[in-house]
């Protein structure tokens, strides 16, 4: 809620201070920011009902079956093969996984989860591809597979201290 | 008409087969609408700062600028400034390519490419803001830390991986891609 406050606040005092040095270079940030929003926003919808579908489905003792606290590396690899394979926005990702602890995941899995499905994106791979070539991209990918199970490790670890 | 039936088409069909489940059993469909009904109110609140803020940066930001500051001779100062550029970014991973192309384009340097795409797949600050109030503080404060070393290392690791050839396709490839 805090930030919710500060990032309002830090916005509204911005974009004072930019109507302040140029107002027509405001508006145009401005018509940027819907136009970009406005862009996202059929994929936002679809994945916001899509999400609430998954979750309705997903009970909390068949996911602390698949990646609980007591799942291990099996399920920290699960969970790394789910985030890889899907795409969830941030905004929806963070909620979902503080849900999902609170059913019992565990924060290593949660951790391998929330890592590779920022930076492992088998789903946008082809567009990837096409700037940086197959080589480049599943280089890439495939090290931050394996680099997520090294930040899962170290989640797993402080949050159990 | 057509088109926006094209955009929406996946909106459309997740929501008719949230019908279906709602119809077929109540229980499932009501949880599903609470879930659906709680991210929008959470998007409805978070986005609109996020982008008008990411509009902003837009306009007063010009990428030339922070070009130049990313070049194959920009030290220690480039991967700063990849890092940031990165973290100040709003938008899904894909968004990150096509800016990298501008950027690769205009001089940046591909292992400051690689730590920006790195950035703005992990250390957003928008997304940071959501993970701190989602997760806790100790969740997303240590994999911040872990993060940025991951993100630089996995960038110098990826360049020296890649060979002249390797170099010369995504050269061609951001070459085609950018004057269309």
């Amino acid at each position: 809620m805090i930030f919710t406050i500060l990032l309002y606040s830090l916005t509204v005092i911005l974009l004072i201070l930019s109507l302040l040095m140029d107002r027509k270079k405001t508006i145009k940030g401005l018509k940027k920011a819907w136009k970009a929003f406005e862009n996202i926003l059929p994929q936002f919808l679809g994945i916001i009902v899509l999400v609430g579908i998954l979750v309705a489905f997903l009970d909390p003792q068949t996911i602390s079956g698949l990646i609980g606290t007591n799942s291990g590396w099996s399920g920290t690899i699960f969970a790394g093969l789910l985030g890889s394979v899907t795409l969830i926005p941030g905004f929806i990702a963070f909620p979902t996984a503080a849900l999902l602890l609170k059913n019992g995941a565990g924060y290593m899995q949660i951790g391998a989860f929330v890592s590779t499905l920022m930076m492992v994106g088998v789903v946008t791979f082809p567009v990837e591809k096409k700037y940086f070539g197959i080589k480049a991209s599943l280089v890439r990918n495939l090290f931050s597979f394996v680099f997520s199970f090294i930040v899962a490790f170290a989640l797993g670890w402080v949050c159990s201290l | 008409m057509k088109k926006i039936i094209q955009r929406y088409l996946f909106f459309i069909i997740a929501v008719i087969t949230s019908i279906i489940i709602f119809i077929l059993n109540a229980e499932l469909g009501k949880r599903a609408l609470e879930t659906t009904l709680y991210s929008l109110q959470e998007m409805l609140i978070v986005i609109p700062p996020v982008f008008v803020l990411l509009g902003l940066l837009d306009v007063w930001v010009p990428k030339e600028t922070m070009v130049k500051f990313m070049g194959e001779k920009s030290g220690l100062k480039g991967i700063i400034l990849s890092l940031v550029a990165g973290s100040f970014a709003a938008g899904p991973l894909y968004g990150a390519f096509p800016v990298s192309a501008v950027f690769l384009k205009k001089g940046a340097s591909l292992r400051n490419v690689f730590i920006f795409i790195g950035a703005w797949s992990t250390t957003k600050i928008p997304m940071f803001l959501f993970e701190y109030s989602g997760l806790g503080p100790r969740f997303a404060l240590t994999r911040l830390l872990v993060d940025i070393p991951g993100i630089i290392i996995i960038a110098f690791l990826l360049t020296a991986c890649l060979k002249e050839d390797d170099r010369k396709l995504i050269s061609k490839n951001i070459m085609e891609l950018t004057e269309k």
